[in-house]
This record gives C-alpha cells, sequence and structure tokens, in this order.
C-alpha cells in the first residue's frame, strides 16, 4: 500500500497504510510497550499497555488496533499515557504474586520491566491475593495461574500459530483462566511455543523451571541437532561439575531462518547431551571379550595401528567408512578425505535420508532453482508432495503455516494420507503410495495417469494457473520421479524446489561426499583430478562400496575394517552382528549404541552442541553452529578423524591445511612497540567468532579447502560468521549422469517425538511420548 | 450426521440439534442455543454432553468449554428437580429479597448451589431476573413468582413440596 505521513512525538514518520501505529513505531525505533500484542497474530487489545494519545480524539487509543493513516498526530509517551500504563500495571500486579525471585521469569519478564520502567511500586489494592497451585499440563508445560496476565499469547500462539487449538479461556472476569483442551493436562504438539511467548513466568517450561536463573546462563546461538530443517536455537548452559549443561533452548531473539519457532525437538530435545551415561572414555575389547575403558593415548594407538596394518596388508578396498547425517560438514569432508587418502578407499557412505544427489543433477546449471527455508515464508503459492512436514519438519511446517495465515499463500498439497497441512491447503489431494510418479505424469498432461476424476482435475487447473510456484518433496521422490517432477516444476514461469530430508546434516553429508561413488559437490570418483591435485595423493578411482555392500562384504569375510562415525548402522539397517564378527569396527559416538556395543574401539565424541563448524539444511541452507555445551572427557569427531590419522602416520597438514596460506598466528609473545598487538588482534577475532587456523583441529582451516573445490559452497564468509544462513550455489553443482545409481534412500520417518538415535536417548522425548497419546482436534474452530 | 448415530439426547432435542446446526451462517453460533437445550434436556452440561455437542458442531470439546464456563446460567452438576433461583440484585434486594434467601434456606435446608438430600430441591442465589417492578422475585425452573411475603413463599414451597407445583423444565 501507498505510504502515508504521520507524526509521532513531534518526530515525521511514513509507513505503508494501513500499518498498525504500534509496528510503525517499532520499526522507527519508538518502543510502545504491550503485553498482548504479538506480531503475526490476530490483535487481541486486551492489556491496556500500548495506549497512546492521538490528537483529535478523545480517548487513550490502543496502538496495536490503530492503522496509520496520512496526517495522523500520535504522543506515545506523556505524563497522562505513564499514568494510564502504571494504573494497568497496578491492576494487574493486584493479584500476581510477587515471587520474582524464585520466579523463571524473573530477569526476563515483560511485566516486571514495565513495573520498572512506570514505577507501579505503590498499590491501592491491599486485598488478600489469591493463590492457586501450580498444575502440571504435560511433561513439559507447567502452569502458574496467579502468575498469568490474560494476555491471551498462548492462546493465539496455539491456535492460529500451531494449528493445534488446545488453550483456551474459561469463566469470565475476574475467574478468567486460560484452560487446557483436556481440562487437566495438555494433548498437543508439545511445542512450547506458549511458554515461549508467555510474558510472565505463568507458563514454565518442565526442562528449565527452578534451574537457574536468566543472567546466569551463557547463551549461545547454534543449530538444532534434531532433523533437517536447521532451526536456530539459541541454547542457555549452566556450569556443571563436568562442563557446561545445556538448561534451555528457544529462540527469543528470532534470528535465522525459522523467525521464533521451535518444536518440542528443538526446545527441549537437547537432553540427551546431558546424560549421564555418556561416554566419556575411549573403550577397547579386551582379551575377556569386554569393552574397557582405556587411555586416550592408548585407545588412539590401537585403533590407529591396526588400521594401518589392515590397509597394508589387504589394501583400502577391505575398509568401510559409515559417516553420519548429524556431523559438521567439515568433518563429514575430513571423513571422506581421510577414507579416500588416508585409508585409500572408496568404501564410504551413510544413511541416505533423501536423494540429495539425483536433485542437484536435475536442477544442474539452473540458477536460483532450489528453494531456502526462507523462500517459504512469504511464497505465493507452494505444491507439497509427500512428506508430512508436521511431523517430520515442523519449522517447514510453522513456515507454510505462517504464509497461509499472514499472505493468505496458496498451498497445494498432494499426499497419500490425510496429513494435517491439509487444513492449511487450498485444495488437497489424496493419492495412493505409489501413486506419486503417476501424479507428476498427470500434472504434466498426461490426463490418463491418474484414475479420473473431478477433483484431481480441478486440482491441476488451479495449480498451473499459479505463476510462481515452490515445490516441495518428500522422500517418497527418488531417482528419475525426480528429474520428471523438476522437469515438470519448470513449466512455471517461477519455480523453486526442494528437498525434505530427515536430519540436522543430510544435507551436508550428502553435499561432502560421504558416497562410495561421488566426490564432495557430487564430483564422481571417476574424475578426482582437482581433489587429487589439492590432497597430493592419488585417490581411489574405482566406485567403492555402498552401505548395504559393505555389510554383505563383511558377512562375506571380504571387509576387515569398518569405521563408523556418530551413526547406527546397526540398528537402523538391522544388521546381524554376526555378520560383523571378524571385522575390526571402531565407532565415534556420544553413547554406546547398538553399533557401539559390537565395535572393538569406541570413542566418546561430542554432539553437535558441543563443537563449532558449518551445517547444510535439507533446504541447502549453509549455517555456522557454534561450540555451546562441553562434557570433559568427550572430544569432536573432528579431532578424532585428524587423531586417528596421526596414529595411522599419515601427514597431518596434508589432511588438514592449517597454517597454509600465510597464517601466522603469535600468541603475544612479540615484545617492543607492537607488544599487546597480537592479543589485541586475538581479541578482535574471538568477537567477530573467527579461531585462528592455528590448529590441526580447526575446521575452519577444512572449510577452506571445501570452498576451494566445491564451488556451490563458495558463500561469503562473514555472513556465515555473523551467523546468517546462507544458500548454498546449487548451479554450480557440477553432476553427471545419476539415473543408474543403486537407490538406497531410507527415510527415518521420525514423527515430533523421536529423532533417529538422538531422540532414543532423550528422557524428555520418552516421556512426552509416554504422558499422552497425541491426537489433534479434528478440523480448526471455524 | 449425528442422526444416525447414538446420542445422549431425547429424540426431540436431537431433531432440534440436527436442524441447529444448519441454520447458522457458520456451525459455532448454535453453541449457545445448544447447550441451554441440551440442559433443559439433561438437567445439566455433563462431559458427555461436551462431547457429543462438540461433535455435532466439529469444534473441540475446549471451545465448547470454553464457552459453557463463561455464562453462570449454565451448569456443570446436576440441580435438584425444583430449582430455586432467587434474586438479590437491587430492586428484590430492596424489597427484602436477602430475606427471601434466608428463609428458601432455612425451609429448604440448604445453602446457595446447594441440592436437598431428596434431590428434590436446589438453591441458588442469582443476578436480575428482569422483573424489578414485582420484586422480590423467585424463580423455580422456567416459573416466575414474583411480589413474595413469606407466606406466599412458604406456599409456593410447600406446594413444590407436596407435588402440586407447576411442572416444567
Amino acid at each position: 500500500m501507498a505510504d502515508v505521513s504521520f507524526t509521532v512525538d513531534g518526530k515525521k514518520l511514513t509507513a505503508p497504510a494501513g500499518t498498525l501505529l504500534i509496528d510503525a513505531c517499532r520499526a522507527h525505533g519508538i518502543e510502545i510497550p504491550a503485553f498482548c500484542y504479538y506480531p503475526g497474530l490476530s490483535l487481541q487489545a486486551a492489556c491496556r499497555m500500548c495506549v497512546v494519545r492521538q490528537e483529535k480524539v478523545p480517548k487513550l487509543q490502543t496502538a496495536c488496533t490503530t492503522p496509520v493513516a496520512e496526517g495522523l498526530v500520535f504522543t506515545t509517551e506523556s505524563p497522562e499515557i505513564a499514568q494510564a500504563r502504571k494504573a494497568t500495571i497496578e491492576l494487574l500486579l493486584g493479584n500476581h504474586p510477587l515471587d520474582c525471585p524464585v520466579c523463571d521469569a524473573g530477569g526476563e519478564c515483560e511485566l516486571q520491566d514495565m513495573t520498572f520502567r512506570y514505577g507501579a511500586h505503590e498499590s491501592k489494592y491491599v486485598e488478600i491475593k489469591q493463590h492457586r497451585e501450580e498444575q502440571q499440563w504435560s511433561p513439559v508445560v507447567f502452569f502458574d495461574r496467579p502468575r498469568c496476565i490474560l494476555c491471551y499469547r498462548c492462546v493465539r500462539m496455539c491456535g492460529e500459530g500451531m494449528d493445534v487449538w488446545a488453550l483456551g479461556i474459561q469463566n469470565r472476569g475476574a475467574g478468567a483462566v486460560i484452560a487446557p483442551n483436556k481440562q487437566d493436562h495438555l494433548e498437543c504438539e508439545e511445542c512450547g511455543q506458549c511458554i515461549d511467548v508467555c510474558p510472565v513466568g505463568a507458563l514454565t517450561s518442565g526442562t528449565y523451571r527452578y534451574k537457574t536463573r536468566p543472567w546466569e546462563m551463557n547463551h549461545v546461538s547454534t543449530v538444532c541437532a534434531h532433523c533437517g530443517d536447521g532451526c536456530k536455537t539459541t541454547l542457555g548452559l549452566k556450569r556443571a561439575d563436568d562442563g557446561m549443561e545445556i538448561v534451555r533452548g528457544d529462540n527469543r531473539d528470532k534470528s535465522g531462518i525459522n523467525g521464533d519457532f521451535l518444536c518440542i525437538k528443538g526446545r527441549y530435545a537437547f537432553d540427551y547431551s546431558n546424560r549421564e551415561d555418556r561416554l566419556t572414555k575411549p573403550l577397547v575389547r579386551q582379551a575377556n571379550g569386554e569393552l574397557a575403558p582405556v587411555s586416550w593415548e592408548e585407545a588412539l594407538e590401537f585403533a590407529g595401528k591396526k588400521l594401518r596394518e589392515i590397509r597394508d596388508a589387504k589394501g583400502g578396498r577391505a575398509i568401510g567408512v559409515i559417516g553420519s547425517n548429524r556431523t559438521t560438514n567439515e568433518e563429514a569432508y575430513l571423513l571422506q578425505k581421510f577414507a579416500r587418502s588416508v585409508l585409500g578407499t572408496n568404501n564410504i557412505d551413510h544413511h541416505r535420508t533423501a536423494d540429495y544427489a539425483t536433485f542437484a543433477a536435475a536442477l544442474k546449471g539452473n540458477a536460483d532453482r532450489e528453494a531456502s527455508l526462507r523462500d517459504f515464508a512469504a511464497a505465493p503459492a507452494i505444491l507439497l508432495l509427500g512428506g508430512d512436514p508436521t511431523e517430520e519438519h515442523p519449522g517447514l511446517a510453522w513456515q507454510l503455516r505462517s504464509d497461509v495465515r499472514l499472505n493468505q499463500a496458496r498451498l497445494y498439497v498432494v499426499n497419500h494420507e490425510l496429513i494435517k497441512l491439509r487444513r492449511q491447503a487450498k485444495a488437497f489431494l489424496e493419492i495412493s503410495q505409489d501413486g506419486y510418479a503417476d501424479l507428476v505424469s498427470f500434472l504434466s498432461g498426461n490426463g490418463g495417469a491418474l484414475s479420473s476424476n473431478e477433483k484431481a482435475a480441478s486440482f491441476r487447473e488451479d495449480l498451473l494457473k499459479e505463476e510462481s510456484v515452490l515445490i516441495v518433496f518428500g522422500p517418497e521422490y527418488r531417482g528419475k520421479d525426480i528429474e520428471a517432477l523438476v522437469k515438470f516444476g519448470m513449466g512455471f514461469p517461477k519455480a523453486k524446489f526442494a528437498i525434505l530430508g530427515d536430519y540436522a546434516n543430510s544435507r551436508g553429508a550428502a553435499d561432502m561426499g560421504l558416497f562410495p561413488d561421488l566426490l564432495p559437490g557430487y564430483v564422481p570418483v571417476t574424475a578426482a583430478g582437482t581433489f587429487a591435485e589439492e590432497y597430493g595423493e592419488a585417490l581411489p578411482a574405482a566406485p567403492g562400496l555402498d552401505l548395504v555392500e559393505m555389510f554383505d562384504a563383511a558377512g562375506a569375510g571380504d571387509l576387515a575394517a569398518l569405521y563408523v562415525v556418530g551413526s547406527n548402522p546397526v540398528s537402523r539397517y538391522g544388521v546381524d552382528a554376526s555378520a560383523l564378527k571378524n571385522v575390526f569396527l571402531v565407532v565415534q559416538d556420544m553413547f554406546l549404541t547398538e553399533t557401539a556395543k559390537l565395535a572393538d574401539v569406541v570413542f566418546p565424541a561430542a554432539n553437535l552442541y558441543e563443537k563449532a563448524g558449518t551445517v547444510t539444511n535439507t533446504f541447502g541452507d549453509i549455517q555456522l553452529v557454534k561450540k555451546a555445551a562441553d562434557r570433559a572427557g568427550v572430544r569432536s569427531d573432528f579431532e578424532l578423524i585428524v587423531r586417528l590419522a596421526d596414529r595411522m602416520g599419515a601427514d597431518v597438514k596434508k589432511l588438514v591445511p592449517f597454517g597454509r596460506g600465510g597464517v601466522r598466528a603469535d600468541f603475544g609473545q612479540t615484545r617492543g612497540a607492537q607488544s599487546g598487538e597480537a592479543d589485541r588482534h586475538q581479541v578482535w577475532l574471538t568477537a567477530h567468532h573467527i579461531e585462528l587456523k592455528a590448529s590441526p583441529f580447526d575446521p575452519f582451516a577444512i572449510f577452506d579447502e571445501v570452498q576451494r573445490l566445491v564451488p556451490a559452497y563458495d558463500i561469503p564468509r562473514m555472513d556465515l560468521l555473523t551467523g546468517n544462513d546462507q544458500h548454498i550455489k546449487t548451479e554450480l553443482v557440477q553432476i553427471e549422469n545419476t539415473g543408474s545409481r543403486r537407490d538406497l534412500v531410507l527415510p527415518s520417518k521420525d514423527t515430533l517425538f523421536t529423532s533417529g538415535t538422538l531422540g532414543k536417548y532423550s528422557a524428555m522425548l520418552h516421556s512426552v511420548m509416554e504422558s499422552h497419546t497425541r491426537k489433534t482436534a479434528e478440523t480448526a474452530a471455524d | 450426521m449425528a442422526a444416525e448415530k447414538t446420542t445422549i439426547f431425547s429424540p426431540e432435542t436431537a431433531a432440534r440439534f440436527d436442524k441447529l446446526v444448519t441454520i447458522y451462517p457458520v456451525k459455532r453460533s448454535a453453541l449457545v442455543p445448544m447447550l441451554l437445550y441440551a440442559q433443559d434436556d439433561i438437567g445439566y452440561i455433563s462431559d458427555a454432553v461436551v462431547a457429543e455437542i462438540a461433535e455435532r458442531i466439529g469444534i473441540t470439546e475446549l471451545d465448547v468449554r470454553n464457552v459453557l464456563s463463561y455464562y453462570s446460567m449454565l451448569r456443570t452438576k446436576p440441580v435438584g428437580k425444583y430449582h430455586v433461583q432467587v434474586c438479590t440484585n437491587i430492586s428484590c434486594m430492596l424489597r427484602d429479597g436477602y430475606a427471601t434467601l434466608d428463609q428458601c434456606k432455612k425451609k429448604l435446608g440448604i445453602g446457595h448451589k446447594e441440592t436437598t438430600a431428596d434431590g428434590l430441591f436446589s438453591l441458588e442465589e442469582v443476578e436480575c431476573l428482569g422483573v424489578c417492578c414485582w420484586a422480590p422475585v423467585v424463580q423455580v425452573n422456567y416459573d416466575f413468582y414474583d411480589q413474595l411475603t413469606p407466606e406466599k413463599l412458604d406456599k409456593v414451597l410447600d406446594d413444590y413440596r407436596e407435588g402440586r407445583g407447576k411442572e416444567t423444565k
């Protein structure tokens, strides 16, 4: 809409006509307090905190419901307004307990801040406060009724934002109270958004309550370790006996591609990291067949020596490597480099959750055709094929719901199940489970591909009217089906695509070449020229064994050693333990998983919250992960790979090009006129989150190399380091024919409350699953 | 939709509900009338009533409870066969409405929002019944008794006790 000019506190401002005054003011740095107003949710106008004086209007107006128009004149701060706000706070404090010293929200409470600002320190109300005991509504949601100021944010967030509608208001007047949908407990998606938006401490979180004070935590903004959406999460950390413990996850600063959204996993399921039974010592299988803790020296020496012997005796072909969906890009890259240049094998693979290689091939050479998760926030039309984002990609589901609600986006959903997102869909088409390929054929114009029905025809008609569509598809599409789908999508004047894979860095694992036949950037192993040059080694030229073949080879006695990094293939693929009997198995993991139990050497590894590096979400958004938590005894997978390579006699400097390219660290030993310069430089680097590449354990030394060798990852570094997501340059992926590749995609089919092996070790997810069977409202309230 | 299904309501009420949900631009507008009719039919709004109404309208039980809890005339607990509502708002108060209430309490042996052991009477102190001109007033089920004197009130209650009262629900 056209811009209008208006005056606020004597300043001339402009904003599009119809903008709410509160938004317009905030955009210009004029703060108007509000409890009930929340951007993106419907207006409530319940709290009366945002009152302002509008010229020629007899009474104070609420800024949250006043649209700006040409020539209006407002005053936002005056003794009169301060008095009004003070009176509001006084009323709110009438029954609000003053238990701020123990309240979770104390220190980050909006009511506290406003009381401080307007000084409602005395009260006319002398009545005894009505106390009510706090209630536990679910393993993660607690409700403390007297603290509630009835802003209705939680009710709207749950209904409008999450489409769960599990919170309501009951009774009226002074008796009004927030109520859960099952009278004394909640049956919901347990996202915790209600707790997050609560301006006071009325809703508190099961994981965080009474654990610490807000100002006593360190806050580190990193990326969630669970699904493939790559949501930003700010972890609150507290010192523990053996490191730094995570006590809270949220995204109140709304940084990142997820805005303020986090699902249950991002918000609560970090607890695996704090578990007591985490591995903190290396284990080596003893003569008696038992795994026993040994020193790092002994374990590394043993593993390194043994791997070297096997490589030298039987060659790299007898060694297999399985990478992770949850290590950083640098670690995945380093692992394949280690496999190919040190172990001398192409037998490397990972648990594939989507066919990224074919997708990359299908999009090859087309700039700006892959959708970032950001694009979903404002896309005019979206086609969702397969998958169930509500369960598997909660961040994406949030974006889709918000886009439909706030931008009236048109969502087209095709699925073989009645997924919940159909409630936001303009059109929903149910097809059979094996009908996804036929569907593309049908949409492309082959009318006979789907058994004819009018619904499908009108679905196609509506869809084809769209100019610009985001096409997002689940793991139902692989190989040739992806090619056909992309070909169909290219028919739209403007279309972007997104593929849904499962874990925090599944995309990175694929992009970084954890494949037996593809190097980083999907370069075929048969064309390893630049890589061999950079590595200074001849790399094995023939494609290696894939994950399934490796276990077949192990069963047949052709595999002598297997190196598993952050993966649990024994559980995931149901591998028979006897197949690995004669295989020298080295496992790096957080826990003694089903795979680790069979290992000869187990290294205790750090998780994604305990290391730095980059990860790529399934949409191709590269983000920085920062070291947040810390656990004594564990080491990052990066460090473990380097140390293992060192023990195998490899040139570590070749593996991790640290210190190369003129980086010279000066740790302050310099004396003379410039003494201290280095220290100051170090401070500057630290302040900018740049570590000196002075150590072989520095992931950024490897990221340099990744950027040199993988053009798609050649993104602006400074932007990445400041915490912004950067989309990979899909058009720069050089990939040849992939049609003949074996389909090894195994979607993990995780739900909101599971997260593969990580989920198994999250007590919070377990308690939520046990506490209730989840059911959502049949239809949204009309 | 629910007509073929089992319903907890009487056939008349069920038929009425089938129609009610069709006559408003949005179905949930039928909620308050349905709750009132359901209360007349069942006597109070039980969990089963909430569940069936939610299903009939296609909203959540929570939505039903949000509305239900707002209105004090909707009850979630059973009352006596004769529900005595005594007004103590200003006009009745000026005409000794509190004495009327006290008399009821004494005579029935129950207090506000209580029910006699035999389930015959329940008592409730209510806000204005809209009969200020003839205060003080008492409403028994849907019948009004106005310009009450202690004698008149005694007779009204006795009549009901003896089965001579008006039988309306």
